[in-house]
C-alpha cells in the first residue's frame, strides 16, 4: 500500500477508534453496558458473546451486551456525570474510584468485592525496542542514558505514561535506591523525551510510523499489536522489575440497582475469571489471573519480577495526589528534566 | 414589550418582530448563554487565590502565549492567502476551477485528528514534506502554526467570496478611467471595500484556532512550557477530576477571546464607516 494511502487509512481507523462506540440493543431481554477504556474493545468484542452462550445456557434468558470505549478518564467521568452503565473496565482503579467520590455510584470498598483486588487480567510495562537492540537497552536505567530517545505518552493524559512514569519510579525503589535517587533516574529517562503523545497508541504511532526515539515504552498486551500492525522490526525486552498494571472491573451498584440488572452483571464480571474468560484473555494478550491458564500461554507471558501501585505507591488515589496532580512530583520531574 | 413598541416597532418594516426577537434570544441563550454561564458558575466555587493559581502559573501562562501567538499568526497567513485564493476563484477562469474551490473546504469537513494526523505524517522528519526542511516542524509550536493555519483557511475565503463576487467592475473601470494605475485602483478602491469581510473571516479564523484541539494535539509534541496549547491544559485538569480548575482557564480564554474579537468587530464597524457605510 502506497504510503499516503496507508497513512490516512490509520488516521481514519484511529478517529473511528477514538469516538466512543455504543452498539444499539436489538435482540429483546436484558441489555447491559460495559463502559470500558480504549484498547479493550477487541477483547470484550470476543468475551461477550462467549458469556452470552453462557447466560443463556444457565439460565435461558436472552442477554444484550453494549460497549463503549474511550479514553479511561473520560469514561469514567461519562459514568460520574449519568451514563448508565451496568459494568465499568478499567485499567487503573482511580477511574473507579471516582464513582465513589463523585456521586457514590459504587461502595468505597469496591475492589474488595470480586478475587485479586477485583481485577481479573493484568498486564506489565515493558521497553520495545528497534530490531537488533542498537542502543543496548537493557533496563530502565539504559533510557536515562544520554542520546537515547524514548517515547512515552502524557502521563498527564494517559494512564499507560502515568503507568510507565511509575514502573521505572518503583523499579528503581526495588532496586534499593532512595527516593531522590529514584526521583533524579526518571528525570534522567524524562529528559530523553521529545514528543508527549496523548495517548498511548499515539505513542506508538509516533515511535512505528514516524520512527522517533530508540525505545517505546507499553503495556505488553500491545506489543503483539504493534508487531501485528507495523512488522517485525521491534523487539520487546522486560525490564529487571516492572510495575504490575491491574485492569479493576465493578459493577456500577446505584446503575445495576435501580435497572433491575445486578444479577447479570454480576455474573458478566464472574464470568471474566472463569477458564473461558481468562483463555479469551490470554489470547488477547492479558496476563490471566487463573495459574493453570497462565501455564498454557507461559511462552506469552514470561516470568517477570512486578510490584504493584498498591505496594510502592500506597494506591492510585495516593498516587494520582503525590505524583501526577498539578504541582505534584512529575511536574517537578518535568520541569528538571527540561533545565537539563 | 412596551420598550419595543414604543422604540423600535416604528423602525420595524416587517410583521413579527416581537416574535423573531423572543425566538432569537431563546435560541442563543439556550445554544450559548446558557452553557457558558455553566462555566463561569463552575470558576465560582473557587476562592479568587485558587483561581489566580490555576490560571497564573508559568505553564499555563506559557500556553496562552502559544495558543494565542500562533491563533493570530494563522489567521493572519490565512488573511493574505486567502485573500488570493478567494480572488482568484472569483476572478479568473480556469480548469478544475470547481474542483478546487470545492477543496477549500475540506478543513472544515475532514474530522479534525484526521487533518491532524495526516499533518503530523507530512511534517515528520521521515515525512512527504517534512524530510526535505532543514529544520523541524511535527512537534514543535511550529506544527501547531501549521495545524491552525489548516484549518482556518475556509474562513477567510469563504467570507471573502461573496464580497468580491458583489464588487462592481464599474468601479474599477471608473478608477482606471480617471488615471489610477493597478496598484493605486486596488490600493484605494477594491482593498477598503473588501477590508470588512478581510476582518470578519480573520476574526473567524483566529476564533477557530484558539479553540482547536483535535488537530493540534496530534503533530504539538505537548512539552510543558514549548508546545502545550491552553486546551490541552484544560483536559489535563480534567483527567485529574479537577473541573473547577479546568472551567478557571476556560473562563480565562473565553474573556479574553472575547474581547479580542470585540475589538476586531469594532475596527471591521470603523472601516465600514469610514467608507460612508458601504
Amino acid at each position: 500500500m502506497p504510503p499516503t494511502i496507508c497513512f490516512l487509512r490509520r488516521a481514519v481507523l484511529a478517529v473511528a477508534l477514538t469516538v466512543t462506540t455504543v452498539t444499539p440493543a436489538l435482540a429483546a431481554g436484558t441489555t447491559l453496558l460495559n463502559v470500558s477504556y480504549d484498547v479493550s474493545r477487541e477483547f470484550y468484542k470476543d468475551f461477550n458473546p462467549v458469556f452470552a452462550a453462557h447466560w443463556k445456557k444457565t439460565t435461558g434468558e436472552d442477554i444484550t451486551l453494549n460497549q463503549s470505549h474511550g479514553g479511561s478518564s473520560r469514561q469514567a467521568r461519562s459514568v460520574a456525570d449519568g451514563l448508565e452503565a451496568d459494568v465499568i473496565t478499567m485499567n487503573q482503579a482511580n477511574d473507579i474510584d471516582i464513582l465513589f467520590e463523585r456521586g457514590k455510584l459504587v461502595p468505597q470498598d469496591w475492589a474488595k468485592r470480586l478475587p485479586n483486588n477485583s481485577a481479573p487480567t493484568t498486564s506489565v510495562s515493558v521497553i520495545l525496542v528497534r530490531k537488533g537492540n542498537p542502543k543496548n537497552i537493557r533496563d530502565w536505567s539504559d533510557l536515562g542514558r544520554p542520546g537515547v530517545g524514548v517515547i512515552i505518552p502524557n502521563p498527564k493524559t494517559a494512564g499507560n505514561g502515568r503507568y510507565t512514569y511509575l514502573a521505572a519510579w518503583g523499579a528503581g525503589i526495588k532496586a534499593g535506591l532512595s527516593p531522590d535517587a529514584a526521583r533524579a533516574l526518571v528525570t534522567r529517562i524524562f529528559a530523553n523525551v521529545p514528543v508527549l503523545d496523548g495517548g498511548g497508541r499515539g505513542a506508538t504511532t509516533t515511535f512505528a510510523q514516524r520512527n522517533l526515539g530508540d525505545a517505546l515504552v507499553t503495556f505488553e498486551s500491545e506489543a503483539p499489536l504493534i508487531t501485528k500492525e507495523f512488522g517485525d522490526g521491534f523487539e520487546v525486552i522486560y525490564p529487571s522489575r516492572t510495575i504490575l498494571a491491574e485492569n479493576p472491573v465493578s459493577v456500577v451498584d446505584k446503575v445495576v440497582d435501580r435497572r433491575g440488572t445486578r444479577k447479570q452483571a454480576e455474573a458478566y464480571l464472574q464470568f471474566l475469571y472463569s477458564d473461558a474468560g481468562q483463555e479469551i484473555a490470554a489470547r488477547h494478550n492479558l496476563r490471566p489471573r487463573s495459574e493453570k491458564v497462565l501455564a498454557r500461554y507461559s511462552k506469552a507471558f514470561p516470568k517477570v519480577n512486578t510490584f504493584t501501585v498498591d505496594e510502592v505507591f500506597g494506591g492510585w488515589t495516593q498516587a494520582q495526589k503525590e505524583h501526577f496532580n498539578d504541582g505534584g512530583l512529575y511536574d517537578q520531574v518535568i520541569a528538571a528534566a527540561k533545565a537539563r | 414589550m412596551i420598550f419595543s413598541r414604543t422604540l423600535l416597532k416604528r423602525h420595524s418594516v416587517l410583521p413579527g418582530f416581537d416574535l423573531a426577537l423572543g425566538l432569537a434570544l431563546l435560541y442563543t441563550s439556550l445554544i450559548v448563554l446558557i452553557p457558558l454561564s455553566a462555566a463561569f458558575l463552575k470558576t465560582f466555587t473557587l476562592t479568587w487565590q485558587q483561581f489566580l493559581d490555576a490560571t497564573t502559573t508559568p505553564r499555563v501562562v506559557a500556553s496562552y502565549r502559544l495558543t494565542f501567538g500562533a491563533s493570530f499568526l494563522a489567521a493572519l497567513l490565512n488573511a493574505f492567502f486567502g485573500l488570493i485564493v478567494a480572488w482568484v476563484l472569483v476572478r479568473y477562469r480556469f480548469p478544475a476551477k470547481r474542483l478546487i474551490d470545492a477543496l477549500v473546504d475540506l478543513p472544515f469537513a475532514l474530522p479534525t485528528a484526521v487533518a491532524g494526523i495526516a499533518l503530523t505524517a507530512i511534517y515528520a522528519q521521515n515525512g512527504l514534506i517534512g524530510q526535505w526542511l532543514p529544520f523541524k516542524v511535527s512537534f514543535t509550536p511550529l506544527g501547531v502554526w501549521v495545524a491552525l493555519v489548516f484549518i482556518g483557511l475556509p474562513f477567510v475565503v469563504r467570507t471573502l467570496q461573496p464580497v468580491l463576487d458583489d464588487l462592481n467592475r464599474e468601479l474599477e473601470e471608473a478608477a482606471a478611467t480617471l488615471g489610477a494605475n493597478r496598484w493605486q485602483t486596488f490600493t484605494k478602491v477594491i482593498f477598503p471595500i473588501l477590508m470588512p469581510a478581510l476582518l470578519t473571516g480573520f476574526a473567524l479564523a483566529f476564533a477557530r484556532a484558539l479553540g482547536e484541539y483535535g488537530s493540534v494535539i496530534f503533530i504539538a509534541g505537548n512539552m510543558p512550557m514549548i508546545s502545550e496549547i491552553t486546551p490541552l491544559l484544560i483536559i489535563t485538569k480534567l483527567e485529574q477530576y479537577d473541573y473547577a480548575g479546568a472551567t478557571a482557564i476556560a473562563v480565562v480564554m473565553l474573556v479574553a477571546a472575547f474581547l479580542l474579537l470585540l475589538v476586531i468587530n469594532l475596527l471591521q464597524a470603523w472601516t465600514r464607516k469610514r467608507q460612508g457605510g458601504l
